[in-house]
Parts: structure tokens; sequence; C-alpha cells
């Protein structure tokens, strides 16, 4: 030993493993201008892409003339359904198991829907070729409310499933109707309520919205004839899964389409479907031999592709006159719009909701979801979501507010006494689910210490005096919510997508000189991947997260995987990850005993080498392992040092957190001031302490949109109100609300490294903080439920309507 | 579709002859004709501030300008920022205090920065939020956004009175 020899502290430093806020690789691209997003591509020959969209909700497409538009120079090519039918491509699978158009087939059902293809050499041109394709509508009735929908007499939308009484979910009882999901135990809820000492009803709505990435979808395909290689370059969250739509929709065999991600500007699940715009470039492509672009613009984005949400969730809650919940029952209308096209796992029409009975011990219940067709845009998606949790989250967190209110009781406090015990996990839930794992008593404790609980309801009650004497015009909302989330799926026995299951994958490959390639079956939209995976591997195996490449998002290279959506990644893919490295780990213990000639049981790991046990001076890093691996001929081990690893896990994860969000009201404006937003979060294992507070800060921010104001909204003959960022609000630095972030650790006890995910706990968590807090506000005054969005006019009505203007 | 019509422009330094229809946006221009793809689209109606470059000492969004407007422009774009001694500090800022996440606001953010802090270099946090609200983010929450651009505007500060 001498003075250069590192010590153990500074090996583990250099590592820049797991729970270090290491800085991120993607930044040093990203900052100059140097990402590589779908649009920067640009091939030789290449041919754009664009739509003729249908201005109506609902119509009959009596005929589509594209002449003018075909004379037009620089114009290659225009598509319509009758051009794909030969193909069978002018409709396509959902992956809800329902079909959806390509391009109309008869008819449009939502406003906004592609009516046809315009291939043109430039953007400009094909955007002035749309201007010159007649279509002939003949309108008809248009349902935007899904309850009308199921009128009897309501219009018919789908003609195509005429007399067809049964979808992929079982029956359906009207023509209108997708299908009837239930769970629980209905008879035992209704006789639990029944006799129940207090009951609290109330209609819960979750507004429709929409994930809106900054970057727009697209993609770029390209058909070369000559070896009959398809590639197509998108902004696809689950690239493999992509590639398997392709290939069976357009008979290519798999092999022969190559499917990137590049970088993703964002996804927030708006990327995780098939859009017709995918389609079509591909078919494009094959028919004018010519690579096709095609990339939406902001309006298409927010009329046309995946809005998220749209559930009215009518529920019943009873407890004890102590505030002890004994049942909870949910029905759910969900407006699915034109188009079942929700991306959940196949066998769970209404995803993950039924984790709505939350973070409490509630003994019985019961969910009904019922989905429904309207004349509105396809979609559903998983907006920063693990597939309808945020809808689950929210109608239980506003349902003890209500049961609150009915109790008479501080909303703190009941939540307190019907938490899940530390000692209860694993916990089998009313509805089916096992939590992993769970401590919530000591982070509530903890949350409410950290803003002054107490304090801030003393100042609450003064405000109210003040209020009434005519001191002051605003009020003060305490907004609480526990949250419990459910995300990680598979595992593969109950969770597919279009039949694949849903695990994930990582390879990696040491390099001879000791550094190392790994790649997944994820893909990062901003989640900082190509950082904290490395850093999951350089603590795995003791190489530095510096000499660690992480690629992900190329079909051609990356293992199979389902994709990056319901915070799957770190779950799914970060367990492969683990325990990919723990494969090379092995092997490379052998190839030590062998260098040291000891046996392997002699050796033990120490952060960056094998050691002989008790002889910590006898050793062989990493590096001078993976060299060997290269040099020289071990008896009986294979050359090289590389592994796979497909990971379907055992269990989901339970991420749960304490979001309190305190709140000025103006009562003569509506407006709002957040004075304080806290948020502890328990991810359980933490990769990136940095990048953990960033995905906070982020999804509380979409969080605050949603609640405060962003909905995508339509008049009643089906127009969208809000399809421009004119009037779809997205928060800029200015109104964006100060968080302070915090956490708790609780490991889950079936995953690899104890992490459990947290890209989307912010956007579950914070909508119900920030709601509660304006419903918190007018408590005093009588409110019970508002709908979302609290805009500054709806909040002005709240007070409007309980007499507060005077 | 117009005649087309020769425009020059200057962008990070270079000289640039262009033959563009006078309807043609600023940011095709850079992104399509240039090759500049550090500017990006978020929405072509102004509202993202994604397309944010630097056009005679003055924020624009490339997206609401004609290229045709641009004629003897000076036009600076995130690629034209870093010097010769590496990065700008508010490319490092960025990194550094992680203001980015997905990467695709970033360049129109740290473009609308880079005016900000010559308009005003010792900015409060107000301002700095104030001043960057034509710029959208959908992954930061601004919260790290707003503190890289209050560190480069101390570094700059520091490096000045050194100076
Ligand atoms: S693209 Fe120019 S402001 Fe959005
Ligand atoms: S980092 Fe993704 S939009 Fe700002």
């Amino acid at each position: 030993m001498n003075d250069l020899t590192p010590t153990r502290e500074e090996r583990i430093a250099n590592l820049k493993g797991m729970g270090t806020s290491r800085k991120r690789v993607e930044d040093v691209r990203f900052t100059q201008g140097k990402g590589n997003y779908v649009d920067d591509i640009k091939l030789q020959g290449m041919l754009f892409g664009d739509f003729v969209r249908s201005p109506y909700a609902h119509a009959r497409v009596k005929s589509i003339n594209a002449d003018a538009a075909r004379a037009l120079p620089g114009v290659v090519a225009v598509l319509t359904a009758a051009d794909l039918a030969p193909l069978n491509l002018h409709w396509m699978p959902t992956l809800a198991g329902d079909k959806q158009m390509v391009l109309a087939d008869g008819k449009v059902l939502f406003q906004g829907q592609e009516v046809a293809f315009v291939v043109a050499t430039d953007r400009y041109i094909a955007a002035d070729a749309i201007e010159l394709v007649e279509v002939d509508y003949e309108e008809l009735p248009v349902v935007v409310d899904p309850f009308a929908a199921m009128e009897p007499d309501a219009p018919v939308l789908r003609e195509d499933l005429n007399g067809i009484m049964s979808g992929a979910h079982g029956p359906r009882r009207h023509h209108n109707h997708i299908f009837l999901w239930e769970t629980g135990d209905k008879a035992a809820t209704e006789e639990a309520l029944g006799a129940a000492e207090v009951v609290a009803e109330e209609m819960v709505y979750y507004h429709r919205t929409h994930p809106c990435p900054l970057e727009t979808c697209g993609c770029v395909a390209s058909m070369d004839k000559v070896n009959g290689k398809l590639t197509v370059w998108g902004t696809f969250q689950a690239p493999h899964v992509v590639r398997t739509v392709a290939s069976l929709l357009s008979g290519i065999e798999e092999h022969n389409i190559r499917v990137v991600s590049p970088d993703i500007g964002g996804g927030f699940g708006n990327k995780v479907g098939v859009y017709p715009g995918y389609v079509c470039s591909i078919v494009a492509s094959i028919v004018t031999g010519k690579p096709v672009k095609w990339v939406e613009d902001r309006m298409d984005n927010l009329m046309a592709t995946a809005f998220a949400r749209d559930y009215w969730m009518k529920g019943r809650i009873s407890a004890t006159k102590e505030g002890k919940i004994t049942a909870l029952r949910c029905h759910v209308t969900a407006d699915h719009g034109a188009f079942d096209a929700c991306a959940d796992p196949t066998k769970f029409p209404a995803g993950f909701f039924h984790i709505c009975t939350g973070s409490y011990d509630i003994p019985v219940a019961y969910v009904g979801v019922d989905g429904v067709y309207t004349n509105k845009a396809p979609g559903g998606v998983a907006y920063r979501c693990s597939f309808r949790v945020t809808e689950a989250a929210y109608f239980i967190e506003r349902m003890i507010e209500v049961l609150a209110i009915e109790l008479g009781m501080d909303a703190a406090e009941l939540r307190r006494i019907n938490f899940i015990r530390k000692e209860q996990f694993p916990y089998q839930s009313a509805l089916g689910w096992e939590y992993d794992s769970g401590d919530y008593h000591t982070a509530w404790d903890k949350a409410l210490a950290a803003v002054d609980y107490k304090g801030l309801r003393e100042e609450q009650a003064q405000r109210i005096a003040d209020f009434k004497a005519g001191r002051t015009r605003k009020l003060l909302g305490i907004g609480l919510t526990h949250f419990t989330e459910i995300v990680g799926a598979g595992p593969v026995k109950n969770c597919d997508i279009l039949g694949m299951g849903m695990f994930d994958s990582c390879e990696i490959r040491i390099h001879p000189t000791g550094s190392a390639i790994a790649r997944l079956g994820t893909i990062s939209q901003g989640q900082g991947h190509a950082t904290t995976f490395a850093q999951i591997i350089a603590s795995e195996i003791g190489l530095s997260a510096d000499s660690i490449t992480v690629e992900e998002g190329d079909t051609d290279t990356a293992p199979y995987g389902l994709g990056t959506y319901g915070s799957r990644s770190t779950p799914v893919a970060g367990a492969a990850t683990a325990l990919c490295g723990r494969k090379i780990r092995a092997k490379a213990q052998m190839i030590a005993a062998w260098l040291l000639e000891v046996h392997e049981g002699d050796l033990e790991w120490d952060v960056d080498r094998f050691q002989v046990k008790g002889a910590p001076e006898r050793f062989k890093t990493m590096k001078e392992i993976a060299y060997a691996a290269y040099n020289q001929a071990i008896p009986g081990i294979e050359p090289g040092l590389e592994a796979v690893s497909y990971y379907d896990p055992p269990n989901m994860t339970y991420p749960f957190g304490a979001y309190i969000a305190v709140m000025e009201i103006d009562v003569d404006t509506g407006e709002h001031e957040v004075r304080q937003f806290y948020a502890l979060d328990d991810c359980g294992t933490r990769i990136n302490p940095m990048v953990i507070e960033g995905q906070v800060h982020g999804g509380a921010t979409e969080g605050y949109a949603i609640a405060m104001g962003q909905e995508i909204a339509y008049d009643e003959i089906g127009n969208v109100k809000t399809g421009t960022l004119m009037d779809f609000f997205l928060p800029t630095a200015w109104e964006t609300p100060h968080y302070t972030t915090d956490h708790t650790e609780t490991p889950s006890p079936h995953h690899p490294i104890g992490a459990k995910g947290v890209g989307e706990s912010p956007n579950v968590g914070s909508v119900p903080a920030f709601s509660n807090a304006v419903h918190d506000a007018f408590r005093a005054f009588g409110l019970r439920q508002s709908h979302m969005p609290h805009d500054h006019w709806r909040i002005w009505k709240i007070a409007r309507d309980l007499g507060l203007h005077g | 579709m117009g005649k087309k019509m020769q425009v020059s422009l200057t962008v990070n330094g270079e000289v640039h002859e262009v033959l563009a229809e006078p309807r043609e946006l600023l940011i095709h221009t850079l992104r399509e004709k240039l090759g500049i793809t550090g500017p990006h689209i978020g929405c072509e109606t102004s509202h993202c501030g994604a397309c944010t470059v630097d056009m005679n000492g003055r924020s624009v969004k490339a997206c609401t300008v004609f290229v045709a407007q641009a004629d003897g422009a000076e036009i600076t774009t995130i690629e034209g920022l870093g010097g010769p001694d590496g990065l700008h500090v508010l490319q490092r800022m960025f990194r550094e205090h992680h203001g980015l996440q997905c990467g695709y606001c970033t360049p129109g953010m740290i473009t609308r920065a880079h005016r900000l802090l010559q308009e005003n270099p010792q900015p409060t946090e107000e301002e700095v939020r104030f001043g960057m609200a034509g710029n959208l983010c959908r992954c930061t929450g601004y919260q790290n956004i707003v503190k890289a651009i209050m560190a480069a505007a101390a570094e700059m500060n520091a490096k000045e009175a050194a100076e």
C-alpha cells in the first residue's frame, strides 16, 4: 500500500453508484442543442406526410375528391381509406382489444379524426394540398356526454359493431357500451354500507386532460426495397411493441423491421399508443419507395392524439361514528371516446383503478367500471400514471375528505386512524392487491410536522373568523393527500400488452479494458436512464458509472422489453439490470478464483473487486478480471464477459407519499396562490436523489396544471374548445409553485435493489393535494364537492354559489 | 406558393444565403435548410418558446418570424452560445442544477436565459420567473431551471467583478 492507493471510501465514490446525485450524462448533448429527436432526422429524398382531418365530431363521409390535391406540383400521393382497404390497413387494432380507423372509413367519429393522408416533397406543399382535398360530409347527431350516450335512443356511434354485443372485455349492454368491468365483493359491500353508522356519497369527476409533451408525436418511415427492410424512427415509449404490431399489421417479418426511438421530448403516456400517422407513414414509404416523415402539430396533438382520464366516479363510503371505514363502493362511467384505445394491460380495461382503496385498511369494497363510446378522440392513456392510478388516488382522497365532513372530523386524523399499519404488510387489499411494503404513519407524521399542521389549522380558524368579520377576502385551504401507487407492471402472469408479457430486460457487455455497454428494453423520455441505469450497474459490478454506456430504443440491438410508462423502468428494467450485473459478477468470481488460485468460496465481493476472505490485500479488481476474461485461456470458462437478463417481477411495487398544499384563495376573483407545497415520497431505495427530486418537481407541476386549469373541453357539438396552447393550460415559471421535497425510505422486499419507481407519484399525489386545498378553503362554508379543473372562473363560482359574494 | 426570394442571414457568425418563399418561417429555414436543429418546434403558435433564438440582440420565437423578416439579421442559436473555451456558463449550470430532463425545451430555455441575463444581469428569482415565462417546460417544474439561471448570473457577475 502506498499513498496513491485509494481508500475504500474513495473506491465507492469513484463508482458514482446508487444513492449518489450523479450529474446526467445526457445533458452534455442536450444543453448544446445536440439532441437527436425525430424531427431532427433528415434522410435523402425524404417526403412529408400530413392529415386532412375532420371538422365534424360525427358525420358520414359521402365522398372524398383528391384530384386537385394530387395535381399540385410536389404532391406525391394522397391516401384514403379506399387505398388502405386492399391492404387491410384502413382499420388497426388498439391496445385495448378494440379497433380504430386509420383513415375515415365511411364516417368520422370525432373532431380532428384522420380522413386522408397527403404526401409531398415539403411540409408547406403538404399543408397546401390538404386545403385542396374536398370531403363531402353529412352531419350526424353528436354525443359528447357519456351518460347521454347510454340512453336507449342515443345515436349509434360505432356502426361497425352493429349487432356485436360482446367485446374484448365481455358483454356490451348498449350500442355505445364498451364493457363492464367489476371486481370486489359486491354483496358484502352492499351489506356493510347498509349497516353502517355513517355513510357519505359523492360523484367525483376527474376531467379529460392531455399529457401534452413539449415534443409532439411523429415518425420517419423508410422502406428499403432493395433489402426488404423497413426502418421506423419514432416517438415511441415502447419501441419493441411497435415493431411487433408493425409486423403483425404489415406482414413484414419482424427481423426485417427496425424500430428506433431516438431522443424523446417527453412522453407522459402520450407516446405509448400506435397512431394512424405511424401506419400511414409506413404505407406511404412502401408505396413511394421514399422515406416519409410525419410530425403532428400541437393542434393535431391536442385534438386527436391520446387524451387522459375522463372518469365519472360515483362513490359511497361508510364508517363507524369514530371514523373507522367499513366499506367502499365505486361505480365509474368511463368516457373512452370513439374507439377504445386505452393503453392498459390486456386483462385490465380499467387499468389498476382498483387500487382505489388507497392507503386505507378497508375491509370490503366493490368497483364497477362501464366503458362508454362518445364522439371524442380516443385515448385514455396513463398521463404520468400507472394505468388509472391517478383517477383512483383522486377518488379515494376526495371520498376521505367528504367522509371527514360527514363525520365532522379532521381529515388528517381520519386518514391516520384508517391507514394500513406497518405490521400489516404484505397487505391484501379488499380489491385483490398485495401491497408489498409501507410505513404510512411515519410518513404522515413527518409530513404534518414539517408543515406545522396544527399551526396551519389555527391560522385557518383565525382566517375564517376574520373573513366572517369582514377583515379579509382571502381564505386559506390546506390540501392533504396520502397516496399509494401501484407500479412496475408485470407480473407476466397477469399483465400483458397485445399478448406480450410485461417483463423487461437488460444486456451488459464488459469490454476488455474494463468499460461496458448496457442495453435495455425501455426508453428514456427525459428520465435520465443513461445516467441512472449506469449507477445500478456500477454498484453491482464495481466499474465506474462513467465507464458505462447505456443504450435503449433500437430494436435491432436492444433486448426485447415492454418500454417505459407506468413507472415501470426502475421496478422492472432496473431489476433486470441489477440481476444482469449479478450474472456478470458470478462469472467474474470464477475468473478471479482462477487468477488468485483459490476456491471461489474463499472470495468475497468488496465494492469493485473480489478479495480473499481474511486476506484483503489479495484481490482482483473488476477491471483486471475483465481483461483476463478476454486475454487468458481459463480452463472450463468461456472467454468474454457479458450477460442478459429478462425480469418478470413477482409483484408490483407500491410507492407512497404524503403531499400537502397550502393555498390562499381570493373569494372575489377566484384567483389562488400556492403558498407552500410539501411532497414526501417513499419510492424505496433511491438510485439518484437529484433525479428523483427533478421528477417530483415535474410531476407536481403537471398535477398543478391538471387540478387548477388544464382540460380538454368540448362544446355540445363536439368541437374541441382547448385545441391550442392558448386555451390548454400549461403553467409557466411564473405561476408554477415552489416545491419542498422530502422522503422516507421503505425498500420493496421483493425487488433486487428495493427500488419502487417514482416518476408518476407526484402526478398521482399532487392532483388531490391541490384539489383538496381548494375544497378545504370552502369547507367551513358548506362545500362538499366541486369538479376540477379549479380555474379562476370555477373557484369564483364556488364562492358565488356559497353566497360569499354578499 | 409565392415567388422565392433571396435572403441573407448571419447565424452563429456564419453568413448564409437562402432561397425561400416569403411565407417560410425562420424556424424551418434554420432546421431544414441550414441543419441547425438545436431550436425545436413545440407549438408553432408562439406559446412554448422551444424555438427561441436570438435575433439582433432580442429573443424571438423563430416559429413566428418569417425568414424574409430576418433578411440581414444576426442570429444566435444554442449552437452559437459556447465559446472556444467550451460550454457557456448557462449550459454548465443547467447540467449542474438538473435544469433539464427530456431536453426538448432546453435550447430555447438557455437561449432565452442568455438574453435575459444581458437585459438584467442581476435578476431576482421573481424576475427570472417572469423573464422566462415565454418558455414552457413540461418536465422540470422550472424550480431547477430558475436555480441554474440564478447560479449562472452569480458566476458571471463574480467573473466580471474579478476582471
Ligand atoms: S414552436 Fe415557437 S413558440 Fe412554440
Ligand atoms: S426538459 Fe422536457 S420540456 Fe423541459
